[in-house]
Order: structure tokens, then sequence, then C-alpha cells
């Protein structure tokens, strides 16, 4: 059973990493033909770089369109970074200063999370105009995250399953020594989401996360009559 | 087309956000380009015969050659941010209408032919087949699109619904299924050169007669000039500031400007018109084609630089667009910005002190500004950002005495647009237009009642044939609205008694233009 978990998570691991690459790559290499920020938009590269670190941390944006939203999408997205950087500890040894240090709020950052997903949830449930956009897919989004939260939740707080024996796992894994998972039903369960979470990303909705970095409305610089922006199959046009 | 019949929104105190009703507005369709109009843009005369496959061929090139079009078909996470946004959906409560409900017309096709997830389990990612359905909503609902970008204030991701229509658009006309009122306007632009079809004699015509009118009015001799070579600046504005009620009230203002502050300009036939359908399409080579009228145009004449009339979408592809499109613009002079927006000219010049204005002659009216679309979320005015909602304002503010804005989350980057812009300035879109102006007829509605608002200001051509059309319908008057140089013409002294074109050296290579 450790084995077939180690496998899964080698080519769960590949296909994120290679999944999100192409994607990158897909963006960087498409050109921007007109300059298209929505504006008011900053006049300098510094400006854009302060405008992106408003809309990845801050959620800007979202702000200015719905406090609800805002509010359960903030809680959620900060409560997953933390317990992600607190997940750190199972990947190394010794474990960073950073990372202790974090930990007590890690820890209680899942619920947070939870919360926040469960926010959401509501949100697409009961209210009418996102309730209509919503595919089966949004709905079983959701779910998967708060499933691997809650069942996160329980291992932190009620269950305590052998964290020594899943590190040993882990590390286990990228140093090829082999390593026995301990056979518990949560955790067996909470693996297999974040796996299965690894495997679609590349091709789902949550390409908002690569996807934000290259959207040409917030990250041009707004200086077209200063500098002039053409794309190479634009110049094409002008030698024809 | 029978001329459908609907009932007008009732105004209510606030802009409310309306439980939605699906399918409102599916029977809206606006009138189909004809063969010859198709055509003369470089597009198939009639829906080709392998229709499906060329549209998912279309779509892919444009992925290829879009960024924006790629990563805002990906990145949509249905948050609903957007849902409560656009105009339209206020007006007409139709789902399709809501931003991410608009886009999810064209996202589910791409899901379906592109994504892995659309192809494999497009049940669960609700991905369908470009169908002969699909399309005619493509069709109704991509002409309910004023590609304002409201939505792309608020959404987390910047998506923009503009460009996802513009591409629709584009594809549509891709397979032969054009709209009627932009393609036929562009054609005119390429053969004649202004989107009325005005030949040049018609608009010599028009500017003689402003002149008259001028002269009766004020005793001065303002001249408005055309196809004059050798002049500084080179005016380019919409075609229906030569015609239309109130634009060209605004024209007015501008020759009385330029007169007063003692420089020399000219209109062009060539370049007789600022307005670009090319972008409501989404057709790069057309919105190209017809920049380089007015390139042309500033070559031939020899003018130095080149000044804009209040036009919205006009003034976003000639702010933004325009040195990409037409450019490089080295042979003009570089002391001043290419190209100018006649609102950082006027202001310009009334920091300097050029005018003296009687603001008591705008006492009549007390003034609100509507900030058109393109111009507040597409642009700029002035070195820093936000000149576009704070320049226009200080220009009304130095010419009359009574002026109020709106609430604040329906002005500057959170204002309404007009509801005709985009391409859906035609009569068969009459109850796409009378709906989606609602929100911006309640703001009004308020500012009259609480600030004893008479009159609303604008500076887009489109929005005042808009404005002047759906007044009524709200119980308004039509001639509520008023172009911004308009109320500078009203209030401008003009200590110049004589024109500068009669000054000595007119035409020659001189330096008036301080």
């Amino acid at each position: 059973m450790s084995t077939v978990y180690a496998l899964l998570f080698i080519v769960a691991t590949i296909v994120l990493v290679v999944g999100l690459a192409r994607k990158i790559a897909q963006y960087a290499k498409t050109p921007a033909p007109l300059k298209i920020p929505t504006t008011p938009a900053p006049v300098t590269k510094t400006g854009v770089v302060l405008r992106m670190f408003r809309e990845v941390v801050f959620f800007e944006s979202l702000f200015k369109g719905t406090k609800w939203t805002w509010i359960f999408s903030w809680m959620f997205h900060m409560g997953l970074f933390l317990v992600l950087l607190r997940h750190v500890r199972y990947f190394i040894e010794p474990v960073w200063l950073p990372i202790e240090l974090i930990q007590p709020i890690g820890k209680y950052a899942a619920f947070a999370m939870v919360v926040g997903l469960l926010g959401l949830l509501a949100r697409r449930v009961f209210v009418d105009r996102v309730r209509y956009i919503s595919a089966p897919s949004d709905y079983l989004w959701l779910l998967l995250l708060i499933v691997i939260g809650a069942s996160g939740i329980m291992m932190t707080f009620v269950l305590h399953p052998d964290v020594v024996m899943v590190k040993d796992f882990f590390t286990g894994i990228w140093t090829f020594s082999g390593g026995q998972l301990p056979m518990d039903p949560v955790l067996l369960i909470h693996l297999s989401m974040v796996a299965l979470l690894m495997l679609l990303l590349p091709f789902s909705k949550l390409l908002h996360i690569p996807g934000i970095f290259f959207s040409p409305s917030r990250n041009q610089v707004d200086n077209p009559r200063e500098q002039r922006h053409l794309v190479e199959w634009a110049k094409k046009l002008e030698e024809s | 087309m029978a001329k459908a019949e609907f009932k007008t929104p009732e105004l209510k105190e606030i802009i409310e956000v309306p439980k939605l009703e699906v399918g409102t507005m599916s029977h809206i369709t606006c009138f189909v380009a004809k063969p010859d109009h198709n055509q003369a843009l470089g597009f198939p005369g009639e829906k080709v015969e392998n229709w499906q496959d060329a549209a998912i061929a279309k779509m892919g090139d444009l992925l290829s050659r879009y960024r924006s079009f790629q990563v805002y078909l990906d990145a949509c996470v249905k948050c609903g941010a957007c849902t409560d946004k656009c105009h339209y959906y206020l007006g007409s409560k139709d789902p399709n209408n809501m931003p991410v409900g608009r886009q999810d017309l064209l996202r589910r096709v791409y899901r379906r032919y592109f994504t892995f997830a659309g192809k494999y389990f497009p049940k669960l990612v609700g991905a369908v087949d470009l169908t002969d359905e699909v399309l005619d909503q493509w069709y109704s609902y991509f002409h309910q699109c004023s590609q304002c970008r409201r939505c792309s204030v608020f959404c987390p991701y910047g998506i923009d619904t503009a460009e996802i229509s513009m591409a629709a658009r584009e594809i549509m006309d891709s397979i032969g299924v054009g709209q009627k009122y932009c393609n036929e306007i562009i054609g005119k632009v390429h053969k004649i050169g202004n989107n009325l079809g005005l030949p040049g004699p018609a608009i010599a015509d028009t500017l003689e007669g402003l002149e008259e009118d001028v002269y009766d009015d004020t005793e001065v001799a303002v001249k408005y000039p055309l196809d004059v070579k050798g002049a500084d600046i080179l005016l380019v504005t919409p075609s229906a500031d030569f015609f239309a009620e109130p634009h060209v009230d605004g024209l007015i203002g501008y020759g009385k400007v330029f007169h007063e502050a003692g420089v020399s300009w000219t209109l062009s036939t060539k370049a007789s018109e600022a307005g670009n359908f090319g972008m409501f399409i989404g057709s790069y080579e057309n919105m190209r084609r017809v920049s380089l009228r007015i390139r042309e145009a500033a070559l031939e004449l020899g003018v130095k630089r080149i000044v804009f009339g209040e036009c919205g979408h006009a003034w976003r592809i000639a702010y933004s667009f325009l040195n990409t499109l037409a450019g490089p613009f080295d042979f003009l002079d570089p002391d001043y910005p290419v190209p100018q927006h006649i609102c950082e000219f006027t202001w310009g010049e009334i920091q300097k002190g050029t005018f003296e204005f009687d603001k008591s002659e705008n006492d009549d009216m007390s003034i609100t500004f509507h900030d058109s679309c393109n111009v507040a979320r597409a642009s700029r005015m002035g070195p820093t950002p936000g000149g576009q909602f704070e320049i226009p304002r200080n220009v009304i503010k130095a010419v009359v005495n009574n002026y109020h804005d709106m609430e604040w989350d329906t002005i500057h980057e959170r204002t309404f647009c007009c509801g005709g812009g985009g391409g859906l300035l035609t009569d068969d879109l009459m109850e796409v237009r009378v709906k989606g102006a609602l929100p911006r007829m309640t703001a009004f509605k308020n500012v009259m009642e609480e600030k004893g608002v008479t009159h609303l200001a604008a500076i887009c051509a489109i929005c005042k044939s808009q404005f002047t059309k759906v007044f009524p319908y709200y119980g308004f008057d039509m001639f509520q609205i008023v172009s911004v140089h308009q109320l500078v013409s009203n209030a401008i002294v003009l200590n110049r008694k004589t024109a500068p074109e009669d000054a000595p050296g007119y035409g020659e290579d001189d330096d008036d233009d301080e």
C-alpha cells in the first residue's frame, strides 16, 4: 500500500509540475498585441509590481467587487498558504526556523481555510446568480478542498497519526530510501485527495494561479503614448 | 423584423440587483450584415459551408494570437464578483447578461474543443458542442455587450468580457455571420472616410455654415478649416460632430478654443472620423486600416500635432492603440503627446491662463459629468493615472458655476455605460439600449433630485446619441445631454478678434502654438 501511495505522489508531482510548466510556457509565448490595462493603471514597472502584489496578496479587485466573497476567499487562501508552509516540516530535516515559528498559527489556520471554503460553498448554493454559473466541477472543487482541510484538522487535533512515520515516508520518496505510511484511513483519504488535486490542477480552473500573473489588464504598464508596443505578428502586417 | 414591444424598466431609488430571470433577452437579435458589407472588410459574404470547423479553427487562431483570450478563458473560477456589475444584467435580469454568463457562452465551447476536461468529461465542467443554437446565442448575447470593461474592474484576475465579446464577433465575422450596423459603418470609413459616409464637399459645407453661425452669434470670425496644409494641429473628431446635436456644439467649442489659443489647426476629409468600429468587431486588421487614414492625413497635411475630439472608444484607440497600429509618429512635434485629447489641450491652455470665461453664460444649467467607459477604464489623460477623471471635470468646473458628481459608485472607474457603446447604437437593439441605460438613469435621476442638477455632460459621441434617444423613455428631456466643449463654447470670451488663419504667415512653418 505504501508503494502505491509513493507511486501516486511521484506521478502526481510530475503531472503537476509538467502540466503547469506547459501552461505557463503557453501563456508566456502567446503575445498580447494591444495595450489593455484596466485603467487607472500604473505608469511604471514598479507600479505594476505593486498592483500585482496587492492583487495576489490582498485580492484588491475582489475586495472592490463583493465583500462576502472577498472575506471567505481571503480566509481560505491565506489559511491554505499558512497550512502549506506548515507542511514543509514533513519534507525537510532539520526544519527551518521560520517553519518552526509558524507551526502554532499554521495549525489553526486550517480552521480559517475550512470556514472560508464553507462560506464560498454557501454562496454558490444560496446566491441565485452564483448558483446559475456553477458547473458540477465548481462544487466538487470546494468539496475536495473541504475534505482535505477537515481530514487534516482531524489528524492535527483528534487522531494524531504517527507523523514521524509520515515524514519518513515522504523524505523516503525523494531520497529513494523507502519508508512505510501508517495505515490510518483518515490519513489515506487526506493524501488521496491531495494527490487528486495535484493531478487535476493543470487541467482546471485552478489555472487562475499562474493565470493572474499573465493577465494583460493587470500586468501591463500604462505607457502606450510614450512607448510603441508591437508584437511579432503585428509587425508582419506592416511588412506586407 | 417586427419592432419589439418592451417595457422600460422602472426607476427605483437605488440601483437594485435583480433576481435573475432566464431568457428575458434571448429574443434579441440585430440585423445581419449583407454579403457586400462583409466582403468589404475581408470576411466571407455569407455563412460558410463548414462553419463549425471554420469557427473552431478561428478560435484556435485567436487563442494563439491573444494572450488575453487564452488566459481569460482558463482563469475564471466562477466566483461571482462580476455577476451584478453589468448594466445589461441590472436592466434585463437575464443571467446571460452577467459578464461570466456571457463569457461562458463561449467558454463552454472552448472547453469542449480545447481542454482535456471538456473533451472527456463535458458534463462535469459544463462544456458544449458548437451547434446552431449556440451560435444563435452568441449572435444575440455578444451583441448585448458594450465592451465597457466594468466587469474587469471587479474581477480578481482582471478578466475583461470585452476581450471575449470582441473575439466572439471576430469568430462570427470569419464565418460570414457579421452584424450589419458595425460592418456597414466600417465599410463606409474604408471607402469614404467616416462613419456617416459624408463626402468632403458635405463636410466643407457644414463647416462653412458653422463659421457663419458663430460669426452671427459672436461677431468674431472663428474658422473651421478643412484640409489646410501646414496647419499645426490635425483635429480628428467623430463624424457625428458635423451634424448631430449636441455633438456639433462641441465642435463649435473646439474651434473657439483653438481660435482663442491662437493655434493653427485643421480638420481632414481623409481622417474625418475619430471613431473606429474595427475595435467593436475585434478585428485588428480593420482597426489598423482605419487608423492608418489618420497617419496618412497627418503626413499629407504636414501637421505637428494630432488632437482628438470628444469620443469615448475613439480615445481608447487613439490613446492606447494608435501608436501600435499606425505609429511611430516620429514626424510629429516630440514636445506633445501623440495624440492629445481635446480636454488635455483645453485644460493645458486654461492652466496657462489663455482664456477668459464668463461662467454665468452657463447659469441656466447645473451640470453633472458622465465618465464614458472607454475613457474611464481603457485610457488616460494627462501625466498621472486618473487624469481621465480629473481633467474633464476641471474643464467643466472652469466654465460653469454649478457642478455636482453623481454617486461615487457610478462614476470614475465604476462608471456605468450609457447602454449604447460597443456597436449597439442601432435602432434594432433599442430594447437592449433602453434596459442597459437603467443604472445610469437611476444615478442621474438621483443627482437631479438631490442636487438640482439639470444637465448631463459627456465626452463621447455614442453616449451623446444614446442619451438623446433613451432619455425620453425614462421621462427626461432629450436636450438634457450636453457636450463638454459646448459648455466651454458658451462661456469662452472671444478676445482675439482676428482669426489666426487671417494673420500673416498662416500655413507656413511657424511656431505660434506656445
